[in-house]
C-alpha cells in the first residue's frame, strides 16, 4: 500500500514576521497545504495523505483540511517529530498501527510547501519506489556552488555538473527506513538532515526522479510572491 | 487543486501557466494519458492562422483529440483507472432539434478555450466516454477525429435516399481514409469507390472495391453519392467532378475544410436535383457509436492503427516541441503524444 506524508514541520522562522507558519499562507483563496494535500488526494494510488505537523498546529490544520477539502476518510493529521526524520517515523509507526507494515508499504514523503508538485513528479516517484526502495527527486544545479569548512574561507568548488539540488518528494519503502534509522547511532541521526541519507549512508541506492524548476518550496517572502505571480498568469 | 497547463503563447513557443480546480465541483479529473496532434493544432503552432486569430486565441492550450485516465470523480459517475475519450465540444445550452457541435454557444477545446496539453484536464461527466482498455491507446487518441467520420456518415443516413448502390468518397488522405472505412461497416451492401491523386495512398484502401485516379475516371462511371473528403484549394476541383459523376437525386456530404469560398456549378445541381450538405465536428452521440464500432469491429482498430505515424513520449516541453516538428514531416497519418508530463 502507498501512502504519502506530508510534513508540515516548520513553524515559519524564516518567513519573517510572519504570525502564522507558512504553509497556511494563502495563495489563490485557499492555504498552500491545501493545496499540496490536495495532488495527493485526488491520486487514488494512495491509500491515505497523512498531514505532520506541530503539536499547537494539529486542530487547526484538521479544521482547515475539513473547510477547504471534501469530507473524506482518506486524510489524516498527525502530530509531528522534533526533526524532520522523527516526523517521518511517525507517520510510519502510525501507518503500523494502523494497517500493519510489510515490504510493499510506500510512503512518498513531501513537503507542504511545495504545492507545485506535478503528477508526474509524483507517478515517477512511486514507480521508483517500488522498484528500487529508495528515491530522490532533483533538479541539476544552476548555480555554482561552493563549499567552505570555516564560513569564510572557500575550500573548494565541486563540479557544477555533477551536483543536483534536492527537492520533494522523497520516496521509501517504509519497512526498509524503519529498520535502517533504528539502526543508526544517536551520533548518526543527529548529522542527518534528511531521510534519503539514512539509505545512502548504509549503502543503498538512491534512484533520482527529475523534480521541476517550478516545483518551489515556498520558505521566504520572496518565494510567496513568485507562487503567486505563477497563479495570476491564469486570468488571460 | 493547482494544475499546470502548457499554453501555446506564440508560433512554436509553449509555455507553462497554472490554473485551480475546485474539488468541490462536479467535474471528473482526468490524467490524459494519449493526445493526438490534429491540422488545426499545427496551424496554430506553425502560426499560419490569421494573425488577428492568433492574437485573439493565444495564449492557449493545444490540442482536443485524446484519452486519459479518470482521477478523480465526486459524483461517482466514474471509477479511478477507469480509460475515458475526452470530448472537446463543450455545449452551454439544450437544444432539441440542434446537434450540441452546430449550437452556436457551444465551446470547443484548443479553439475557444484550453485543449487538453495539461497536467489535468476537468471537465464533466457527460464530456466522457469509456473506452476499454484492450483499444489500442494510440487509436483510441484521435477518435475524435473518427467520430467526425462516424457523424457525417450518420447524417448521410438520414438525409440520402435508399438507393446507395454505389458510395464514391473523394480524397485519399486520413479523413477519406476513415470515411471510407466507417461507410463500408455502415453499409456493407454498397460498393465503395474511392478516387484520389496518388496511387501509392490509394492503395492503402484495401477494403474498397475500386480506386480511381481522378485524372483516369471513366465516362460511364457515376456513383448513386459521394463523400468529399479533399478540402483546401481543391475543394472547388473534388466538388464539381462529383457532380458530374453522381446520379440524379444523390446526396454529397462535404467534410473538407476550405479556407476561401468554393464556386459550385449549381446549374447541374439544381438539374440533377442532387442534395449538398456539410459536416463539422462531433457530440457524445458520435463518440458513443465511434468507441461501440471499435469494440465491434476490432479490424477497424487494425486498420486504424496503421493511420499511426509516430508515438512520441513527452515529459518535456522540448518533447512537446519535437512531436509538432516531427508531425510535419509525415505525409499521412497521425502523431501520438504519450503524455506523461
Amino acid at each position: 500500500m502507498i501512502y504519502a506524508v506530508i510534513a508540515a514541520g516548520g513553524i515559519g522562522s524564516r518567513m519573517g514576521n510572519m504570525d502564522k507558519p507558512k504553509q497556511y499562507l494563502m495563495i489563490k483563496d485557499k492555504p498552500i497545504i491545501v493545496h499540496t494535500v490536495e495532488k495527493f488526494y485526488v491520486n487514488s494510488s494512495f491509500k491515505k495523505v497523512l498531514i505532520l505537523c506541530p503539536d499547537q498546529w494539529v486542530n487547526y490544520t484538521k479544521e482547515v483540511l475539513e473547510k477547504y477539502l471534501p469530507k473524506n476518510e482518506k486524510v489524516a493529521v498527525l502530530k509531528g517529530g522534533s526533526t524532520r526524520n522523527e516526523t517521518i517515523m511517525n507517520a510510519v509507526k502510525y501507518i503500523e498501527e494502523t494497517d500493519g507494515l510489510d515490504d510493499e508499504t510506500i510512503i512518498v514523503t513531501h513537503d507542504a510547501v511545495r504545492p507545485f508538485v506535478s503528477a508526474r513528479i509524483i507517478e515517477e516517484n512511486i514507480e521508483a519506489a517500488i522498484k528500487f526502495g529508495a528515491t530522490d527527486t532533483v533538479i541539476p544545479a544552476t548555480d555554482t556552488i561552493v563549499e567552505s569548512q570555516d564560513g569564510k574561507v572557500l575550500s573548494s568548488i565541486p563540479d557544477r555538473s555533477k551536483l543536483y539540488q534536492g527537492q520533494t518528494p522523497q520516496s521509501f519503502k517504509a519497512k526498509t527506513l524503519k529498520e535502517l534509522y533504528y539502526s543508526l547511532t544517536e551520533e548518526e541521526k543527529n548529522i542527518l538532515t534528511d531521510a534519503c541519507k539514512i539509505f545512502s549512508m548504509k549503502g543503498y541506492d538512491v534512484h533520482m526522479i527529475d523534480g521541476e524548476v517550478h516545483n518551489i518550496k515556498i520558505t521566504y517572502p520572496y518565494d510567496l510572491r513568485v507562487a503567486k505571480a505563477l497563479l495570476d498568469e491564469e486570468e488571460k | 487543486m493547482l494544475n499546470t497547463i502548457y499554453r501555446l503563447t506564440q508560433p512554436r513557443k509553449i509555455e507553462i501557466a497554472f490554473s485551480e480546480f475546485d474539488l468541490f465541483s462536479n467535474d471528473v479529473i482526468v490524467r490524459p494519458t494519449y493526445l493526438s496532434i490534429c491540422h488545426a493544432d499545427q496551424r496554430y503552432y506553425q502560426g499560419t492562422r490569421d494573425a488577428k486569430v492568433l492574437a485573439k486565441k493565444l495564449p492557449m492550450a493545444l490540442i482536443h483529440e485524446g484519452i486519459g485516465e479518470v482521477v478523480y470523480a465526486p459524483d461517482g459517475s466514474f471509477k479511478p483507472g477507469e480509460r475515458v475519450v475526452m470530448i472537446p465540444n463543450t455545449p452551454t445550452e439544450k437544444d432539441d432539434v440542434i446537434a450540441e457541435n452546430y449550437l452556436r454557444s457551444s465551446k470547443f477545446r484548443a479553439s475557444g478555450f484550453d485543449g487538453f496539453m495539461q497536467e489535468y484536464v476537468q471537465l464533466p461527466a457527460d464530456r466522457l466516454v469509456r473506452i476499454g482498455k484492450s483499444i489500442r491507446p494510440e487509436v483510441a487518441a484521435f477518435t475524435e477525429l473518427v467520430s467526425v467520420s462516424v457523424h457525417a456518415i450518420s447524417r448521410f443516413d438520414r438525409f440520402s435516399h435508399k438507393r446507395r448502390n454505389i458510395i464514391g468518397v473523394w480524397g485519399d488522405g486520413n479523413l477519406s481514409y476513415m470515411t471510407s472505412l466507417f461507410i463500408k461497416k455502415f453499409f456493407p451492401d454498397s460498393k465503395l469507390y474511392i478516387f484520389g491523386i496518388m496511387p501509392k495512398k490509394l492503395a492503402d484502401f484495401t477494403f474498397a472495391d475500386k480506386t480511381f485516379l481522378t485524372t483516369e475516371i471513366p465516362d460511364d462511371l457515376l456513383v448513386d453519392h459521394a463523400f468529399e473528403c479533399v478540402g483546401g484549394n481543391a475543394s472547388q476541383i473534388a466538388i464539381n467532378q462529383i457532380i458530374d459523376y453522381i446520379n440524379p437525386e444523390g446526396t454529397i456530404s462535404i467534410l473538407g475544410v476550405s479556407e476561401y469560398p468554393v464556386p459550385i456549378n449549381t446549374r447541374m445541381v439544381l438539374e440533377k436535383g442532387l442534395r449538398i450538405f456539410g459536416s463539422s465536428r462531433s457530440g457524445r452521440e458520435d463518440f458513443q457509436k465511434t468507441v461501440d464500432f471499435y469494440e465491434k469491429y476490432p479490424d477497424i482498430v487494425e486498420a486504424l492503427s496503421r493511420m499511426v505515424s509516430y508515438v512520441k513520449t513527452v515529459r518535456t516541453i522540448k518533447d512537446m516541441n519535437e512531436a509538432f516538428e516531427l508531425d510535419t514531416q509525415k505525409s499521412f497519418g497521425k502523431t501520438i503524444m504519450k503524455w506523461e508530463k
